[in-house]
């Protein structure tokens, strides 16, 4: 379970470092920011995360509420995937698929930032509506 | 200069899209009547259903699932059903979901009488509800 500010938090600094991927062009950014993106997804020590719990969260009240992590590593995950095309993109000399993946990735770092929307997770039904069958059930009822 | 360029304009479209979700998350729009056999999720008849669609990454169906919740415990004959839509692709296409968490309200006699994407206040709730018993 986790604190919603933590993910709040991880997403703003997002959407600064690919603002700057964008202005700067640079690959080697998105490739970083990749990696971190990798790490929140797959690991508990994502580091916008950590600095969250080390350095914020001990300054603040405790959450209200707490929220589960599913959500937020599939949606760290689906930002790795545009991070990558990102990184690639740029790297590889086709700035254009690298602007393309940075900015799909810049839209969705900051409606969770600004909003409290998470794109990823919006995106998974509709994922799976149009790939395929049904799987067992998730969701406790 | 490009790459800026492009950085403002997806914040802008991005922020314009925020604003339009802020408006309509919650609000309990009229449906529909979709042709669907709601007995097949569970639904029964003679009382208000708050069939409520959720999926595994989905942090605001926990808010949504605690809303309906407490109508459906503090409201006479209201009951709250939870189910998820990936394990009910067919039922999603069938009622044409598209994203959780999505909210049918559904009449004693088994007609949809609203829906609402997102989750909606208790306030919202309410209000749809006391429409039916009105």
């Amino acid at each position: 379970m986790l604190d919603p500010r933590g993910p709040r938090f991880a997403a703003a600094v997002t959407t600064v470092v690919l603002i700057l991927v964008l202005a700067l062009g640079s690959g080697w950014l998105a490739l970083a920011q990749a990696v971190v993106f990798a790490l929140s997804a797959f690991t508990r020590f994502g580091p916008y995360g950590l600095v969250y719990r080390k350095l914020i969260a001990p300054r603040l009240a405790p959450p209200a509420e707490k929220e589960p992590a599913e959500p937020f590593r599939f949606a760290q995950t689906v930002g790795l995937v545009f991070a990558l095309v990102a990184a690639g993109g740029y790297l590889l000399g086709a700035p254009i698929v690298g602007m393309v993946g940075a900015g799909f990735a810049l839209a969705a770092a900051f409606l969770n930032a600004a909003f409290g929307l998470c794109v990823g997770c919006e995106v998974y039904l509709a994922y799976r509506r149009l790939a395929g069958r049904p799987l067992a059930r998730r969701v406790a009822s | 200069m490009t790459g800026l360029m492009v950085a403002a304009g997806v914040l802008v479209a991005a922020a314009a899209f925020g604003l339009f979700r802020l408006r309509r998350d919650g609000r309990v729009r009229a449906s529909s009547q979709p042709h669907f056999d709601f007995a097949t999720l569970g639904v029964r008849p003679g009382r208000i259903t708050l069939l409520q669609f959720s999926s595994a990454f989905c942090a605001p169906c926990r808010a949504t699932s605690a809303v309906l919740r407490r109508v459906a415990s503090t409201s006479e004959g209201v009951v709250h059903l939870e189910i998820d839509a990936e394990s009910h692709l067919d039922a999603a296409r069938a009622l044409h979901i598209w994203r959780t968490p999505t909210t049918l309200i559904i009449d004693a006699s088994g007609k949809v009488a609203g829906r609402a994407s997102g989750t909606p206040t208790l306030a919202q709730v309410r209000a749809s509800i006391g429409a039916l018993h009105a």
